[in-house]
């Protein structure tokens, strides 16, 4: 199987731009210098990259929304990695952080963007020193800065650190959050592509998407999108998290079965026991019950079965595992972590996780079930940006596959499993 | 122009227009909280929410724009469970103390839940989550967090119109609370405008607080007299007592906003006023009414003309007077007593603190009418200093200041004058001088107009009759010119206005009705 970003992160010295340039790194960015913008991107456009942010929106198609004018571009690099469940990026920046920059500074020179910023997760402080270390050597080597091996292409990288918000991984909060405000995302129109940071045209785009991009060069576009499945090219980086025996991240291409992800590559479930659902892309993605997980791993694919491959973050979930507890965890997590800024967001997540946890706690009311699928109907899609939505999908999902769980919860007014909920932010 | 369809009416409104202006071109209602005409679009209360055919989802209207052919729905099921959803939701938390809250009567969220929710509640009263209440966090102003919704229209206010950034709003999802930075009150002149832009009660006037119930007061379109601006306002009062002013929109004068010293201006109307038309002689009182004192001041300025010669008596006007009353002043002393000396002064103590919104120097708000309609200020200090040497026998004063004088020097230089005729609405430094005191309604007592700095002619409406015994100051000046035999038979403000529109030329073609709410610009305005 052929491997796109991950062939090399078992040797520590990939890190450095020494081994790195040794096992053929910078190349791309040297091809890249000889090929015109438009060849760039229609070669990204032929590889179906899609964003592996978790929207999935192609890259290519992205890159051509900046408007045609003079004014200064810029590209944005997602590093916040918020996403319940979700690990991946941190592994590319800390084993194969070369492979980002030379991505940026083959889009950047695509977008004609002289300016670019990794925003990266507060959190993720080893990540942001190596991406230093690396972006300091690749200076060194000129392959950024100014005139950019002999080209006339100057591009500045900078990391800028966030401040712990997982909503500034929404792009628009996170450009706010980047120019020194508050991490409120912004009403669209504008879009960034048009009005983005500092009021320039921007471009946002994930660290494994733009990660991708030396591969795509090398090799083709045609190439990469033969690795994946229909519209969904390349390879992903799958975080697998719970109960398997073998968790971890894992490079696999596209449309892989997801049953086989956690039975194959993962090695099943841990210490033999029965699966009880799946968080297939991140906390936000709807809930999978045991069999609907027989489904290729892309984008298409699992909106066919209502749900989605978001940020390639499977959780799963084994018996045993009080599912109101694990909705209530997450509800937790929405609520601590909506900005704030809408009103069916800020008071919707908060109302989620007062009922989900006294349902939890034995103290559930008849009529909880639907006062919960009500809220999510108000909340929904009536914020500026998703994450009503995401609060509200597992809510909708939870509810929806596991309904007699919670109805017995209500009933019994106590929860069968034993657990106790306990609030993490009052 | 584009052409939409909004609720079932064909509307064509201007490019660029949004969803909320369309509809309320069309009479149609659009609640909203976070959206205000004169800040910028936050899109974030989620209340205008609407159904645009086509659309997937429900779109704001405070921040889409028409598009030719757009077919909107305010008030399709969808909308209707959209909006109730999104009031349950500003809702949960709130404290539910109208009983004590200044804002009731006037509230957004009782008028919207009214017309909007009467939603049953479905959330429990021990979950709700309590925030500092009634702190006081400087300038006119009382926040009480509980009861914010977080529509962030003051933080919007102090970052884009007075550009000084005391509010912001702190933490995050329900724990999100505004407030200032720790040791850093609101520090503008501007604060007042919290209040009013505030569409709950987590922002109250300071001043207002506790006084009265809303629904008690009633309103009368006003000008502020602080300054030679002429903000536009509501004059809100209970019977004979002012309890507060707020802005009125004029988008040619103060948009919606109005300053701090403005609005304390009302002050003057309850307190140390006038009452009693008073003759003095010899340290006694004399309350011989209306008829007796003017008649007394008539002929004692009839007296002096006769026996002395018209530059015996002086007559000092006041930029604090109307048009209207200032016109027949000025007629009074020229074809009545035929005085050389009639002049007024803007000049107020202290240094007269002005900035680049709203504020000017001047503390008149009628200077550049008194100009307009010739009456000079250039001779005043050749005035003040015939009263000093004793040439003037009788002086007839208006207003209730006498320039940059102090008391003492008020009362010093009026002693030279054997008779002082004072017109005025409060006690003062004049009026203990004065040998006549004809008091004065003030500007919420009576019906005239002002020019302001810019030569904007604006009127003025009376809420209700003039305190104790005071009258118009115009009955007042009729009343004197009269007795001298001037047979003016103006029946009201709005005919001496008349008067002044066709023997003044800045004021020609212009009446009480043409002048309407937001005013007229004077015709000389820009070279006078």
């Amino acid at each position: 199987m052929e491997l796109v970003l991950t062939t090399h992160f078992g040797n520590d010295q990939y890190r450095t731009i020494g081994t790195y340039q040794e096992l053929g790194g910078y190349v791309a960015l040297k091809k890249a210098l000889g090929m015109t913008s438009d060849a760039i991107i229609d070669e990204v456009k032929k590889a179906s990259l899609r964003g592996r942010g978790g929207a999935g929106f192609p890259a290519g198609i992205k890159w051509g929304f900046l408007p045609k004018n003079d004014r200064p571009r810029v590209l944005v690099i997602n590093a916040d990695e918020g996403e319940p469940g979700t690990f991946k990026d941190r592994l590319i920046m800390s084993r194969g952080p070369h492979l980002l920059i030379e991505g940026i500074a083959i889009a950047a020179f695509a977008l004609n963007a002289h300016m670019s910023y990794i925003y990266i997760r507060g959190e993720f402080v080893k990540e942001a020193n190596i991406l230093n270390e690396a972006i300091d050597e690749a200076y060194a080597k000129g392959f950024l800065g100014k005139n950019i091996l002999g080209s006339g292409f100057d591009l500045d990288l900078t990391v800028h650190r966030g401040a712990g918000a997982y909503v500034c991984g929404e792009e628009t909060s996170l450009i706010n959050s980047l120019e020194g405000k508050r991490g409120w995302p912004r009403l669209k129109p504008p879009f960034p592509a048009v009005v983005g940071a500092f009021g320039l045209p921007t471009i946002v785009n994930n660290v494994e998407t733009l990660a991708d991009v030396p591969w795509i060069i090398t090799n083709g576009g045609e190439k990469f999108a033969s690795l994946g499945s229909e519209k969904n090219g390349g390879t992903r980086l799958i975080g697998v998290s719970g109960w398997v025996e073998k968790p971890g991240v894992y490079e696999l291409p596209c449309g892989t079965n997801l049953k086989d992800i956690i039975y194959k590559h993962c090695g099943g479930i841990k210490n033999g026991k029965a699966l009880k659902a799946v968080i297939p892309g991140g906390s936000s993605t709807p809930v999978l019950r045991p069999e609907e997980i027989d489904v290729a791993y892309d984008i298409e694919s699992m909106a066919k079965i209502g749900s989605a491959s978001g940020s390639g973050g499977v959780i799963v979930i084994p018996e045993g595992t009080c599912m109101v507890r694990i909705l209530g965890v997450l509800m937790n997590f929405y609520a601590h972590e909506s900005c704030g800024q809408c009103t069916p967001c800020r008071e919707g997540t908060g109302w989620f996780k007062t009922i989900v946890s006294r349902i939890e706690n034995g103290k559930g009311k008849p009529g909880d079930i639907d006062l919960l699928l009500d809220l999510c109907d108000n909340m929904m899609g009536r914020t500026v940006c998703p994450l009503s939505e995401a609060a509200g999908m597992p809510v909708k999902s939870f509810l929806t596959k596991f309904r007699d769980e919670f109805e017995q919860h209500i009933r019994d007014q106590k929860c069968p499993y034993g657990n106790k909920f306990q609030s993490a932010h009052a | 122009m584009p052409n939409i369809i909004l609720n079932g009416i064909e509307l064509s409104v201007p490019d660029g227009t949004t969803i909320l202006n369309a509809a309320k071109q069309a009479g149609v209602e659009i609640p909203h909280y976070c959206y205000h005409p004169k800040l910028s679009i936050a899109g974030s209360c989620r209340m205008c929410l609407v159904e645009v055919e086509k659309a997937p989802k429900l779109m704001t209207a405070c921040s889409t724009t028409v598009t030719d052919g757009m077919v909107i729905f305010t008030d399709s099921e969808k909308v209707r469970k959209a909006v109730t959803g999104v009031l349950e939701l500003m809702l949960i938390h709130h404290p539910l103390d109208c009983p004590i809250c200044d804002q009731a009567g006037e509230c957004g969220l009782q008028d919207y839940y009214m017309k909007f929710g009467l939603h049953k509640s479905r959330y429990d009263l021990g979950d709700k989550i309590h925030k500092t209440k009634h702190q006081d966090i400087g300038g006119q102003i009382m926040l009480d967090s509980e009861r914010c919704i977080l529509c962030s229209r003051c933080v919007r206010f102090l970052s884009e119109v007075t550009k000084t950034g005391e509010l912001e709003i702190s933490q995050r999802a329900n724990h999100s609370e505004i407030g200032i930075f720790p040791g850093r009150p609101l520090d503008n002149n501007y604060t007042g405008n919290l209040a009013d832009v505030c569409p709950v009660g987590a922002l109250t006037s300071k001043d207002f607080r506790f006084k009265c119930r809303v629904w008690f007061l009633s309103a009368t379109k006003s000008i502020c007299t602080g300054c030679a601006n002429g903000c536009n306002i509501d004059a809100h009062f209970r019977e004979q007592t002012m309890y507060r002013v707020k802005p009125r929109v004029n988008d040619a004068v103060n948009q919606a906003w109005m300053c701090d010293f403005g609005r304390l201006e009302y002050k003057k109307a309850n307190e140390a006023r006038l009452a009693e038309p008073t003759l003095r002689q010899g340290g006694s009182d004399r309350m011989p009414g209306w008829e007796s004192v003017i008649a007394e001041v008539a002929f004692k300025l009839k007296e002096t003309v006769d026996h002395d010669g018209v530059d015996s008596v002086a007559v000092i006007a006041s930029p604090q007077s109307s048009n209207e009353e200032l016109f027949l002043v000025r007629r009074l002393a020229d074809e009545m007593l035929r005085t050389p000396n009639l002049a007024f002064t803007s000049r107020v103590a202290g240094e007269g603190f002005s900035d680049d919104l709203l504020i000017k120097a001047d503390k008149n708000p009628n200077t550049r009418g008194a100009k307009l309609l010739g009456i000079t200020d250039g001779g005043f200090d050749a005035l003040l200093q015939k009263i000093a040497d004793k040439k003037i026998k009788t002086l007839l004063v208006f207003g209730n200041v006498l320039g940059d004088l102090d008391d003492n020097e008020v009362a010093t230089l009026l002693s030279a004058v054997p008779f002082v005729a004072v017109v005025g609405s409060n006690e003062g430094a004049l009026s203990r001088a004065a040998h006549a005191v004809l008091p004065s309604a003030t500007v919420f007592e009576r019906v005239g107009t002002f020019t302001n700095f810019a030569g904007r002619v604006q009127r003025f409406a009376a809420g209700f009759a003039p305190r104790g015994n005071a009258r118009p100051e115009l009955d007042i000046v009729i009343g004197i010119a009269n007795r001298l035999g001037a047979g003016w038979n103006f029946t009201d403000a709005a005919s001496v206005f008349g008067g002044i529109a066709a023997s003044e030329a800045p004021f020609t073609g212009m009446t009480h009705e043409t002048l309407g709410e937001s005013g007229q610009n004077a015709t000389e305005a820009g070279n006078a």
